[in-house]
């Protein structure tokens, strides 16, 4: 099957990206040197097009019901113009997929998914929706969504040529609001998956070129970036990827995420939530981060040893941070394995202590806003 | 500039002159370009022997790691220090300053392509 492409594939082609197969879909990897476009969105800002991410609209008057017993969200008690990041469980409590659900209206959500997962997501969704009165509509060939992250964002997208945003300052981190360009509604939101200060911007598939081309235009500053940069972003921040940190076999709590499960608060019954109050087997093993020194960074699949030689975990993302000059990777280990271990580089052992998440504080806790 | 059309290539993507019997060994642009910013190179020792065809080094971008083939046979004379400090030079610069290893040889084997047998491989 040929993969997909982007509303602004040809707007890519123009910039010269190299593009790779994600998801599903052929997506920039990136448009000229990936560590030029990191750095910048941790200096100025980058532009990305994640329209790969899949889209479902949740609409009617049990819409807040359905995603309260679909997802681990808390939908009934989000307040309208907020996002909250989410999953989608198993009955097994596996994640089926991670999640970011704008509340647009009372009757009106936003979920969005990966694009790897918009199938699974799709049927899941479906299946739960039986007996609500809610509608759920799979928007994803339609709508682009364009990310601008880092320091400068809130300054380019407000300077942008036919975007109107009203109180573009005013919207709050993991919030979003409804501006327009060149006359089509759009949503912004002040989300993303960078670590950075930042805008998504969700509209029209066919109002996406010009939107691109105008905030390109808007700034020299505003770097376009591809999928090879977003992914050495999120790692430093300490953000899991679908596939490598999260997958259907395992449960939140062993990916750091417990915070994500609302269960002290939330009174409807989710599905998986039985499962993840009952939490995962004893031994499980968890994820964490591993920093060492030198250039040689541990990638996906490589083992974790402990001081014995024995394996102990494995690496499911691992790069040379940009940011920081040493490598950093995350990996699940067994439970109390550390803090000092050894990865295994292709037969060398690579010296990794293990370091609470995120690499790299958020933008504006470092002061870049 | 280094006048890419004296080179040889292996379709592993190194490149090789020959200045006596001396090798000279490094990464094309199309590899460099594929791989993304190089970010860690492994390269053999001075002294080693190196068997072409085989592994003798490795390259790291941002997002991959990839093994260098030794494009000849014979014995490391040098290793590029700047390459090493510096692994961007294979992007900026893969054909100059770029450049990884010297192999001392007896001849260049057979059945390395030539410019255009390269670039119809790549597809260029």
């Amino acid at each position: 099957m040929n993969p997909r492409t982007s509303p602004l594939q040809a707007e890519h082609e123009a910039l010269g990206a190299v593009f790779t197969d994600f998801g599903g879909w052929s997506m920039p990897v990136r448009y000229g040197s990936d560590l030029a476009e990191h750095h910048a969105v941790r200096t100025a800002a980058g532009l990305f097009d994640v329209s790969h991410m899949a889209e479902f609209r949740v609409t009617g008057p049990d819409a807040a019901a359905f995603l309260d017993a679909a997802l681990t969200l808390d939908a009934s008690a989000m307040r309208v113009g907020r996002a909250k990041y989410a999953l989608a469980l198993t009955e097994a409590g596996g994640i089926i997929d991670d999640l970011i659900v704008y509340r647009l209206g009372i009757e009106e959500y936003l979920v969005v998914a990966n694009a790897g997962n918009r199938a699974p997501v799709a049927a899941a969704l479906a299946a739960r929706l039986e007996h609500h009165a809610a509608r759920l509509a799979d928007e994803t060939d339609d709508t682009a969504l364009i990310a601008v992250q880092g320091p400068a964002a809130e300054r380019i997208v407000g300077a942008t040529a036919g975007l109107d945003v009203p109180r573009l300052a005013d919207i709050a981190f993991y919030a979003c609001a409804r501006g327009d360009f060149d006359g089509v509604s759009a949503l912004v939101a002040r989300t993303g998956y960078t670590g950075e200060d930042g805008f998504e911007i969700l509209l029209p598939a066919a109002s996406a070129p010009a939107a691109w081309r105008a905030l390109l235009a808007a700034d020299a500053a505003l770097v376009p970036c591809g999928l090879a940069a977003r992914d050495t972003l999120r790692l430093e921040a300490g953000m899991p990827l679908y596939g490598h940190e999260l997958r259907i076999n395992l449960q939140p709590a062993q990916a750091g995420l417990a915070r994500a499960l609302p269960l002290t608060t939330k009174l409807a019954d989710f599905v998986g939530r039985a499962a993840v109050t009952a939490g995962p087997p004893t031994g499980s093993r968890v994820l964490v981060g591993l920093v060492s020194e030198g250039r040689r960074a541990g990638r996906e699949g490589y083992p974790v040893r402990d001081a014995s030689g024995a394996e102990v975990g494995v690496v499911t993302s691992g790069a040379l941070s940009p940011t920081l000059g040493h490598p950093i990777a995350m990996a699940y280990v067994d439970p109390g394995a550390g803090p000092e271990l050894l990865i295994d580089v292709r037969g060398s052992l690579l010296p990794a202590r293990v370091t609470p998440l995120p690499f790299l504080p958020r933008g504006e806790q470092r002061g870049t806003r | 500039m280094t006048d890419t059309s004296t080179l040889r290539y292996t379709p592993e993507h190194e490149w090789v002159a020959l200045d006596g019997d001396i090798a000279t060994v490094g990464l094309t642009r199309f590899a460099a370009e594929s791989l993304g910013d190089v970010v860690y190179l492994d390269l053999p020792a001075v002294g080693a022997r190196v068997v072409a065809g085989r592994v003798c080094g490795e390259v790291e971008s941002t997002k991959s790691v990839s093994e260098i083939y030794a494009p000849v046979d014979g014995e490391v004379t040098e290793t590029n220090q700047a390459v090493l400090d510096a692994p961007e030079l294979v992007n900026s610069e893969p054909y100059e300053d770029g450049w990884l290893f010297r192999v001392r040889v007896d001849a260049l084997p057979d059945g390395l392509l030539d410019e255009a047998g390269y670039q119809a491989l790549v597809g260029a």
